[in-house]
């Protein structure tokens, strides 16, 4: 009965009712994308880091990986105590650089990789293979693209370029063998990746035995924050960072982020609580009437309160799902136009869904609503009834 | 015969401004189980202020009244609602139905309240709309109905928890005369099969009908007759 009087009153204004759902669902949906990105992108990052196993990354002191164009130097002597370590498994040197590629419309340039390909930890082969020698290459589809070339071609690329002489350096002839997608590239990057000997022969004698960054890959069950300890002390000129550290130095990074993902989140939920307070307040003022008749024939308070707060939690559960529709499809958008800042990996999501985050955005959302409804519903049902009685008659 | 209401030295006054207004000034009275009472009096005299202390949605500012052997002039909230809802049958000049219910619906919401479920309570609830000639008008909205039929759908509800006491505040103020005249009847059939009424009227027909007239004026009882 309660029900039915509670669906009746939502359905007695159906407009206003209607509006006040797509309200609460457009509120519920910035609460959700709020969420989404005050966790996204760390979760996506810690993604990043973890999918392809490498539990710690060597970079030069006091710089993060790639932060800098800085190089570790006699890096094959380092890498060599690392690797007897026993409970390291793999370590995947990387060295950084340009691979500029002339053609017939100008010098075409991209970033390109020096890794060991058994071991790399950077790229996916998404079409043909890894490199097997040292003139073979892999190249991203934007680098095909825009040299319009394709997996089984040859290239003539170099690791220096003087663009006021016009001259290259380190210049050799590579075959592309594979298609890469890199994990950590932005979305439009032009992207490379060859054996790291053949990128240190290229760049010349500076690049000798010199690395940009490495990634460990430890034994299961291994102690991480034992190992970075370990490692740092054997190596005084690299910084040791754990998953654990390089997510910190995000969170460090994006704490703004966060900020206002809360602050707005905030204020999504109170315009959501603030606009049921309205519809309810409203909508009960006008059943004064009816709600002290309710009393009069015996309807206990709490019922009364119980049947308003029915029909908020009513506009929630209606709200909630559509809310999550338009907040995912909001988050899509929204992170398609912050996947093209430049420097941000394609594959890092601002926005990541997490189904228990997304459950506590609208289970908060939804309590607020109901909460939103007690306290008009109350006010009415607490109202003196012969006094509203009369009140009502005369009016 | 037993004593369904027993009302003492009722007084009940308002704040107006710096002043208190005595609505009622020391009212003493009782009805008989059975008894079919109408209070009549001017405007302002203090009838329907009598009317919702007896029907326990207003306090006293002193005195007592007791319905069915229980105090009630001091009832705590939840316990006058509850009283009301089993003893008290109301009857409002506008009929107040709940508009989104239907008629058998309107009559179910207080077998619902005592937590009489599905058939049984279809079935009592059908039976008050045949006892008031509405059955066939079961599913109508309270907007489908005519004034009259809306009066006695509000008299089922009353009805519905076989109250010791239905209280009638002008039913038939907005209704035309003839079908006035169709609600004395129901009143006089009602009461004429066990139940205790107390009416409240302008209306003569409607106290003529009565068999115990009580005359207030300026907040007091002035006059007390029996039918004869």
């Amino acid at each position: 009965m309660l029900f039915t009087l509670a669906a009746a009153s939502l359905m007695r204004h159906r407009t206003r009712t209607l509006l006040a759902i797509l309200g609460v669902a457009v509120s519920a949906a910035m609460l959700l994308d709020m969420v989404m990105l005050s966790s996204g992108m760390r979760e996506s990052f810690r993604g990043l880091l973890q999918g392809q196993g490498f539990a710690l990354r060597l970079s030069p002191k006091g710089t993060l990986p790639f932060d800098t164009d800085a190089t570790i130097r006699d890096a094959d002597s380092l890498l060599a105590l690392i690797r007897a370590r026993p409970a390291v498994i793999a370590v995947s040197p990387v060295l950084g650089g340009q691979l500029h590629v002339p053609g017939s419309r100008g010098v075409v340039t991209s970033s390109v990789l020096g890794i060991i390909p058994s071991v790399e930890g950077d790229y996916e082969v998404v079409g043909g293979r890894q490199p097997a020698s040292a003139n073979e290459m892999v190249a991203n589809r934007q680098l095909l693209d825009a040299l319009g070339l394709h997996v089984g071609d040859t290239l003539h690329g170099a690791a220096g370029y003087d663009a006021q002489l016009r001259s290259l350096a380190g210049e050799r002839t590579l075959r592309i063998v594979g298609l890469a997608r890199f994990i950590y590239m932005a979305t439009d990057q032009k992207g490379a990746a060859m054996p790291i000997e053949t990128l240190r022969r290229m760049q010349g004698e500076s690049a000798r035995a010199r690395i940009s960054i490495a990634m460990v890959r430890l034994a299961p069950g291994a102690n991480v924050d034992s190992e970075r300890v370990a490692i740092a002390a054997l190596l005084p000129r690299v910084t040791v960072i754990s998953i654990a550290a390089a997510l910190d130095q995000v969170d460090q990074r994006l704490s703004y982020f966060r900020q206002l993902a809360v602050i707005l989140g905030a204020v999504s939920l109170v315009v959501g609580f603030l606009l049921v307070t309205t519809l309810v307040t409203v909508s009960v003022n006008e059943r004064i009437g009816e709600i002290a008749v309710m009393r009069a024939i015996g309807v206990q308070s709490s019922r009364i309160v119980l049947q308003i707060v029915m029909e908020s939690g009513a506009m929630m559960l209606v709200a909630a799902p559509m809310g999550l529709v338009l907040g995912l499809i909001t988050a899509r958008y929204l992170n398609s136009i912050l996947a093209r800042f430049p420097g941000v990996p394609a594959r890092l999501d601002f926005f990541l869904f997490q189904p228990s985050a997304a459950l506590t955005a609208l289970s908060l959302l939804a309590l607020s609503g109901v909460l939103a409804g007690i306290y008009p519903a109350w006010r009415s049902a607490s109202l003196p009834i012969a006094t509203t009685l009369r009140q009502e008659a005369v009016g | 015969m037993s004593t369904i209401v027993e009302v003492r030295d009722l007084v009940r006054e308002y704040p107006m401004g710096e002043e208190r207004v005595a609505a009622l000034r020391g009212v003493s009275f009782d009805v008989d189980a059975g008894d079919y009472a109408a209070i009549v009096g001017p405007s302002g005299c203090g009838k329907s202020t009598l009317l919702n202390l007896l029907g326990v949605i207003d306090r006293p500012t002193s005195g007592t009244v007791s319905i069915a052997g229980e105090r009630v002039d001091r009832l705590p909230d939840a316990r006058a609602t509850a009283f009301r809802l089993t003893r008290i049958g109301f009857v409002f000049q506008r009929f107040y139905l709940m508009q989104a219910l239907s008629a058998r619906e309107n009559v179910e919401l207080p077998l619902a309240e005592v937590g009489l479920k599905g058939a049984a309570r279809r079935e009592r609830a059908m039976a008050l709309l045949e006892y008031v000639g509405l059955a066939k008008r079961e599913r109508h909205r309270p907007s489908q109905l005519s004034g009259g039929e809306q009066q006695r759908v509000a008299i089922a509800r009353a009805l519905a928890n076989s109250p010791a006491l239905v209280l009638a505040d002008e039913p038939t103020g907005e209704l035309d005369a003839r079908t006035g005249a169709e609600m004395i009847d129901l009143f006089a059939r009602l009461n004429a099969d066990g139940t205790t009424i107390v009416v409240v009227t302008h209306d003569e027909e409607l106290a003529r009908a009565a068999r115990r007239v009580i005359h207030m004026r300026d907040g007091v009882i002035v006059g007390d007759e029996r039918a004869r």
